[in-house]
């Protein structure tokens, strides 16, 4: 039976693909307007495939790390009796507000001669840099993307199968395996997707890692040609590996069917006893958390004390914070609810159009996000002058670079709910948006904060699109710090880097408090 | 419900406070600055003038190559009345996009001729030289190089940082080959790389590679290792210069200019006037450790002095810095970026 959505879905679905071919669109305006010559010197050269072939063994080794990193992470933060729940969890989403660059700083600066440890403990580790160097701090901060999402999906998942499954005499690691990892493959492949998506266009710690990967090629057109045509040419390649793996993404997730059957009501699984695993579980959470936020905090201190601020400085953070979230808030609330729609179009509704409006909704956050901030410039400036260098374009630049991010967790948790419930609804005479409004919506409530939190803190470290969309004179917190450390004065950018994490971190730990109320 | 509303009450409230930061800056009789200068270095300047003249400046923060792209992009109908970028050759390629207007000659005529550009469109606001950053404890006295062609001997196989993707960099390319021709900088280039030069991002890593006995040279501009002294005085890496007349001692700059059709002409003329006084410049050397262009303004000790600036600079005409395209064709054909 082919169903057709109802208009409240496929309309705003649809927006939001119009809203991503405006990128598209510039892209190709300017790329036509190159010379075929130089672009198969350009685009076409060996070169190029080297750094390809660099940037995938990154993005691979990434994946296995974050993996290994936020699996474990979210099983014990949801299926055990460990203690302090709700603050691990924030720890485990803080990494998230460190920003790259800072990130980088903190394992370069641990070894070599002059390195941290060298100055305060004498002794000496070797630097890290290079490969492992840019592994390390891509995961180290990119981990909670695929946390949360697993997270929202451990939690909405239903107990009855499997202890349906321990009935049936199914060893604990053969119901992880066959159950709770089958059940979390849509969560894990949209951690996998946004994690391996920003990989691919990542240039900041790449570069202070000295690995040369294919965004270092886009960099340099814009940077040192002040081009932009070539480089729409090289934004257009890195677009079309993104979407590769954006539709490799839905070629596993097809025709499976996850939802639980059968009767009753979805029932919250038993939480286990760590027993002999106590210890291991504490060490683990604590290598985790002292590498991920422990090396940035350490090295903001160590910058911190070797000038501390002027006294001025507590009176702009406030300022610049509220700019920050001023914008990062409303951008959050709208990538949600964009991200809504597309959703339960794409689980509800499966087609190949559906398919389709999900995988656009990727444009915008796989495209590199000065390219994304140059295409709504030049929109803007042709369509609707009124709202340039208006707060309302920086609001909907970060929403275009973040439907992406807010996906995952609703989509996750659309595709666990069995639609009996809904054609319950429907059949006891419920109208689709009644049925959405009171089926459907009280069971997202975890995912859409989870959503929320990732796109939150994605914008208040965000860059590029901030220094070209912001309204002339609104100076984020993110810019604060760049500006600082990019002219080599890191001890004056330091307690605005702390003010990020501090207040991404407190931000969180609110909207993932709201989470917790009941539905 | 009623949470969601003290949720979103919340909301408008941050949001609300956010535009009022904004709107402090938003007055009459404002000048609209794109810097790609750190705000950090600037805006103690800015204050200054906004206090003198009661003019206002709004500025837009950003990296150099982003702005000058942007200002592309936007075209006529820029609100940008000025644009401070970090170099020559991004200065030059505005010139050239017909996105500058000449300037009075009273505010270039008189600097000296390493800070020329002939085209009038902007003028240089400080110096910035390249020189080499050295490790004293891993470098003896005979192993300093007397020309940037040194480095591709020997002596210093796999112990020289370069950072080929920073502008400043590439723009001392650019005078290479000015000096020195097309073909000799690529031998130079390829030479460098098989002699196991290490690439770095920047300057700054460089000088942190240096003290992180991860290079013993650097090639980076002159003002980096000063900020790090002045934190730490035992920073443990020194700079120098190449002998005198040397292209690896190129004095940049950066410069200012004057969008066409600003709205405000006057007051970014003045702005401008503002930033080439003793008072302005005395405070870019003191405190950013950059050269000054003009010579009465008192020596920043940690630089080498005016003079001697002026005795080891090789003289390269400024406007030449922008055929940037030509020398990013030569690092890809040295597969250096």
């Amino acid at each position: 039976m082919v169903k057709r959505p109802p208009l409240h879905i496929m309309g705003p679905s649809l927006l939001v693909v119009a809203a991503m071919l405006v990128p598209l669109v510039y892209l190709v305006l300017r790329a036509f307007q190159a010379d075929p010559a130089t672009v198969l010197e350009l685009v076409f050269r060996e070169r190029n495939f080297w750094l390809l072939v660099n940037t995938l063994a990154l993005t691979a080794s990434v994946l296995v790390l974050t993996t290994l990193i936020a699996l474990p992470l979210a099983w014990i933060l949801t299926r055990t009796r460990i203690a302090h729940k709700r603050l691990l969890t924030v720890l485990g989403v803080v990494p998230l507000a460190v920003p790259g660059y800072v990130m980088a700083y903190a394992l370069l600066g641990l070894g070599g001669h002059y390195g941290v440890t060298a100055q305060l403990f004498g002794w000496q580790l070797p630097r890290i840099d290079g490969y492992t160097g840019a592994v390390l701090g891509l995961s180290l901060y990119t981990f909670p993307y695929l946390f949360l999402n697993l997270r929202s999906a451990l939690l909405g998942l239903d107990a009855n199968l499997e202890e349906s499954a321990r009935g049936m005499g199914y060893s604990e690691f053969a119901i992880f395996r066959r159950i709770v990892l089958t059940q979390l493959t849509p969560s894990l492949m949209a951690g996998w997707l946004v994690i391996g998506l920003y990989t691919l266009g990542d240039f900041g710690v790449v570069a202070l890692m000295r690995y040369e990967v294919f965004s270092y090629a886009i960099f340099n057109q814009y940077s040192g040609a002040f081009d932009r045509i070539y480089a729409a040419w090289l934004s257009l390649m890195l677009l079309a590996i993104a979407l590769a793996l954006v539709m490799s993404e839905s070629l596993i997730l097809r025709r499976r069917r996850l939802a639980s059957v059968g009767r009753g009501v979805d029932r919250h699984p038993r939480p286990h006893e760590l027993g002999r695993w106590r210890i291991p579980a504490y060490v683990f959470l604590g290598v985790v958390f002292t590498v991920s936020i422990g090396l940035p905090v350490m090295i903001l201190a160590y910058w911190l004390l070797m000038a501390p601020p002027d006294p001025q400085f507590f009176l702009e953070v406030p300022v610049a914070f509220a700019r920050s979230a001023g914008a990062a808030m409303p951008a959050a609330v709208l990538a949600a609810a964009m991200a809504l729609p597309i959703a339960y179009y794409s689980t509800r509704y499966p087609s190949p159009l559906a398919s389709m409006v999900e995988r656009s909704a990727y444009i915008g956050y796989s495209i590199p996000p000065l390219t994304l901030a140059l295409a709504l410039v030049f929109f803007a400036l042709q369509t609707a002058t009124f709202l340039y260098q208006t707060l309302a374009l920086l609001i909907l630049g970060w929403t275009l670079a973040t439907v992406a991010l807010a996906l995952g967790p609703i989509r996750s948790t659309l595709m666990q709910m069995r639609p009996s419930f809904e054609e319950a609804a429907h059949s006891l005479g419920h109208s689709p948006r009644s049925t959405f409004v009171h089926v459907v919506f009280p069971h997202l409530r975890k995912s859409l904060f989870a959503s929320l939190a990732l796109v939150f803190l994605f914008c208040m470290k965000e860059l590029p699109i901030t220094f070209l969309l912001a309204p002339t004179g609104y100076t984020t917190l993110a810019v604060t710090v760049f500006s600082r450390t990019s002219e080599g004065m890191m001890a004056e950018a330091a307690p605005f880097a702390a003010a990020i994490i501090l207040f991404s971190g407190l931000s969180v730990a609110l909207i993932l408090n709201r989470e917790g109320d009941r539905a | 419900m009623q949470r969601a509303l003290s949720g979103l009450v919340v909301l408008m409230l941050i949001a609300a406070a956010g535009y009022l930061g904004l709107s402090a800056f938003q007055q009459t009789n404002t000048l609209t600055l794109y810097s790609g200068r750190g705000e950090s270095m600037v805006k103690p300047m800015i204050e200054r003038f906004e206090e003198k003249t009661g003019i206002n400046i709004d500025v837009r923060y950003g990296e150099t190559a982003q702005l000058a792209v942007l200002l592309q992009e936007e075209g006529k109908q820029t609100p940008a009345d000025l644009f401070w970028g970090q170099d020559a050759g991004a200065m030059g390629a505005l010139a050239k996009g017909d996105q500058l207007q000449p300037l009075p000659e009273s505010l270039y005529g008189d600097l000296p001729a390493i800070y020329k550009s002939n085209t009038g469109e902007w003028v240089a606001v400080t110096g910035r030289a390249r020189t080499f950053v050295y490790s004293p404890e891993r470098v003896s006295e005979d192993e300093k190089p007397e020309s940037v062609f040194d480095l591709t001997g020997e002596t210093y196989e796999g112990r020289v940082g370069w950072a080929p993707t920073n502008g400043s960099f590439q723009s001392f390319v650019t005078a290479m080959r000015h000096r020195h021709g097309d073909e000799r900088t690529l031998q130079w280039l390829e030479a460098m790389d098989a002699n196991g030069a290490k690439r770095f991002r920047n300057n700054s890593s460089q000088v942190e590679g240096v003290a992180n006995g991860e290079i013993d040279f650097g090639l980076v501009n002159n003002y980096y290792l000063p900020r790090y002294k002045t934190n730490d005085p035992d920073f443990p890496a020194e700079q120098a210069f190449f002998a005198p007349d040397d292209i690896g001692n190129l004095v940049n700059v950066a410069g200012i200019g004057l969008i066409r059709n600003a709205e405000n002409e006057e007051e970014a003329i003045e702005f401008i006037r503002f930033l080439l006084s003793p008072e302005a410049q005395s405070y870019f050397t003191q405190s950013v450790h950059e050269y000054p262009v003009r010579s009465d303004v008192e020596r920043n000790e940690n630089l080498q002095s005016f003079e001697s600036l002026l005795d080891v600079a090789p003289e390269i005409n400024l406007d030449e810095l922008e055929d940037l395209e030509g020398t990013l064709d030569l690092l890809r054909e040295a597969d250096l970026i």
